[in-house]
């Protein structure tokens, strides 16, 4: 099932957490909601599923009207970052729950409940725990638990809030690999709100940044990663090393010098040069664009790191550089800095 | 030095919660003093009887009256202030409305009230004179000095112990668990009855059980409103009171014993009942 979010606004008292928003969500598609907290990610999400109305706006499912109808009628999935999974309940009644409240025609008799809770829960893989209590269960237990439990109602849309959000790091990354792999095998349309990038590019088909309410940038992982949008987004997804500059006539500055860079389309005035740390080479100070001095030096896994000190127009400021083990450095020494790819920005403020 | 640590180190294992000895002792000391004691008198005045006249006075048609009118009603009253109850924490914890904080103060008048003033008010207004006994008293209904007055008494007096013992759970039961019943298709009141109602079970239970033991051993406002019957509406706590101002202090404490282990024996059922119901949720 499609979803269409048109022009959705949503005001907590004073606070706005959804400014205008518009996203097209594709039938099968597993998408990411990516952003900081307070970026407004998990109220769309809520949106979506009925437990929050929009101020304006309009949300539909398959170009039909979804906001006149409540969560238990709109047929969505929920999965919440601390499980909330009935205590009282075991692992089976937990996930036969939504069979269990169903009235009318839609009714299942016992045997067809069983099956389905049998096969949902080997589809999970925690067949063997169907007798326990959530109480007896890992955290990573519970939570296939919930998306079972999720699962069981057939939804046409699946959401899901930080799934793995209090999950150990460990634990995570094999949880999402294999949520991955379950898409794959069953497409329902998917919605997971992270506040973790490694999680978004990992899993999703396509990532939607947002930031204060609004969306920065809609892309696959890739192009999120390698072409972000804004300066927010180049931040947010992946380090980045932020340099100062300013474009005039399509050139940068710094302090009236040329660097030599190109201003990629910016217009005249202050602007901020991103790079990822390792695009940014050590070289001759004579010869790199940026100089200054290393502050410290520190071992960061693979490679080192060095706060270099730059003189720019606000002042000194402090860039964090990546720095090979061979390289031989020190502390106090004068460096400069190349960045062989980067993107330009208009500095903000 | 190690030869001498090694069997210190034994003698006295290592706690994070130092203080085991000095406070297990206070404990008991004055458990003993407080409550063991006196029971232990109730036991020792008890046993002056032989158990022939024992039985013969707890066997009494006034005594078996009495204690059926007591734990009876104090039954029935805990059930009412079970149900009841629940509606007016639910309206506490999940509405926001003016004067909240006033209804929430209201709910403990009735701990801080004298009794005897309790029951004299509600006499005043069930009283077929009174306020609501004049409007009930066409329809053929009489409150006052009937079974039914004591059953107002003790339902005034166990409303605060269901209230505060289930408010803090019901507050904090997570609202997500609603959420999550609803987007599975549960209606609002399945999510009530098949959610909700078992998460707070076990606290229902325990105020239910606070309520039924005060609606048992509550005098002061029952005795007003009663009208004391012999047969009809006397309760067990009044006559062990009469017993004793007729100097038949071992008839008294008789009935003491035999209110004292009934007490016992359904709070223990209740208890069971809670820890049954606990252990579905927790670790089994």
């Amino acid at each position: 099932m499609s979803i269409d979010i048109v022009g959705v606004t949503k005001q907590f008292k004073t606070f706005t957490a959804l400014d205008n928003v518009s996203l097209q969500i594709n039938s099968g598609e597993l998408v990411a909601l990516l952003g900081p907290s307070g970026s407004g990610k998990t109220t769309l999400l809520r949106i979506i599923a009925g437990l929050d109305w929009p101020d304006q706006g309009e949300v539909r499912f398959d170009g039909e009207d979804a906001l006149s109808r409540s969560v238990r009628e709109r047929n969505v999935g929920f999965v919440f970052q601390h499980y909330a999974l009935f205590r009282h309940l075991t692992v089976f009644e937990n996930v036969a729950f939504g069979l269990r409240v169903r009235r009318g025609p839609a009714k299942l008799p016992e045997a067809s409940i069983r099956a389905r809770v049998n096969e949902l829960l080997s589809l999970v893989q925690i067949d063997w725990l169907s007798d326990r209590y959530p109480a007896q269960l890992s955290g990573g237990q519970r939570q296939r638990v919930a998306l079972a439990r999720a699962l069981a109602i057939s939804p046409k849309v699946l959401l899901l809030d930080e799934p793995f959000g209090a999950l150990d790091a460990k634990v995570r990354k094999e949880l999402r690999r294999w949520l991955r792999h379950l898409h794959e095998e069953m497409p329902v349309t998917s919605v997971l709100v992270t506040h973790d990038q490694e999680e978004a590019l990992e899993v999703s088909d396509r990532i939607v940044v947002m930031g204060r309410g609004k969306i920065e940038q809609v892309g696959a992982p890739v192009d999120v990663y390698q072409n972000p949008a804004t300066a927010f987004v180049h931040d947010f997804i992946g380090e980045t090393v932020r340099l100062p500059g300013e474009a005039r006539g399509g050139s940068l500055f710094l302090k009236g010098q040329p660097l030599g860079l190109d201003a990629q389309g910016v217009g005249d005035g202050p602007a901020q040069i991103l790079a990822r740390p390792h695009e940014v080479e050590l070289a001759p100070p004579e010869n790199a664009p940026f100089a200054g001095k290393v502050l410290a030096l520190r071992v960061f896994g693979p490679n080192r790191r060095a706060d270099v000190e730059i003189a720019s127009d606000q002042g000194m400021m402090v860039v964090e550089a990546s720095v090979p083990l061979d390289r031989d450095i020190s502390v106090g020494a004068r460096v400069g800095l190349l960045p062989h790819r980067y993107r330009v920005f208009a500095a903000t403020a | 030095m190690s030869n001498l640590a090694l069997p210190l180190a034994r003698r006295r294992p290592k706690s994070v919660l130092p203080g085991f000895g000095l406070t297990l002792g206070l404990t008991l000391t004055w458990l003993s003093l407080i409550v063991l004691l006196p029971m232990v008198g109730l036991f020792a005045k008890t046993s002056e009887l032989t158990f022939s006249r024992f039985l013969a006075i707890v066997t009494a048609e006034r005594t078996v009256h009495a204690l059926q009118v007591s734990f009876g009603l104090s039954l029935a009253a805990a059930a009412v202030n079970a149900v009841l109850g629940l509606i007016v924490v639910w309206v506490l914890v999940r509405y926001e409305f003016p004067f909240r904080r006033v209804v929430d103060a209201i709910v403990d008048i009735p701990f801080a009230l004298p009794t005897a003033v309790a029951g004299i008010a509600l006499t005043a207004i069930y009283a077929e004179n009174g306020w609501v006994g004049s409007l009930l008293a066409p329809l053929g209904i009489q409150v006052a000095f009937t079974p039914l007055g004591i059953m107002v008494a003790l339902v005034f007096i166990g409303l605060p112990f269901v209230v505060r013992t289930v408010q803090p759970v019901l507050a904090d039961l997570n609202q997500e668990l609603e959420e999550a019943s609803a987007s599975l298709g549960a209606s609002r009141w399945q999510t009530l009855w098949r959610v909700v109602l078992p998460s707070i079970g076990p606290s229902l239970v325990t105020g239910f059980a606070l309520a039924f033991a005060r609606g048992v051993g509550e005098y002061g406002s029952v005795i007003f409103i009663a009208g004391n019957l012999p047969g009809v509406s006397e309760i067990a706590p009044l006559l062990i009171v009469i017993r004793l101002e007729e100097f038949r202090y071992a008839d008294a404490t008789a009935i003491a014993v035999v209110m004292l282990l009934a007490s016992f024996a359904l709070l223990a059922i209740i208890n069971g009942l809670q820890r049954w119901s606990e252990r579905r949720g927790r670790a089994g």
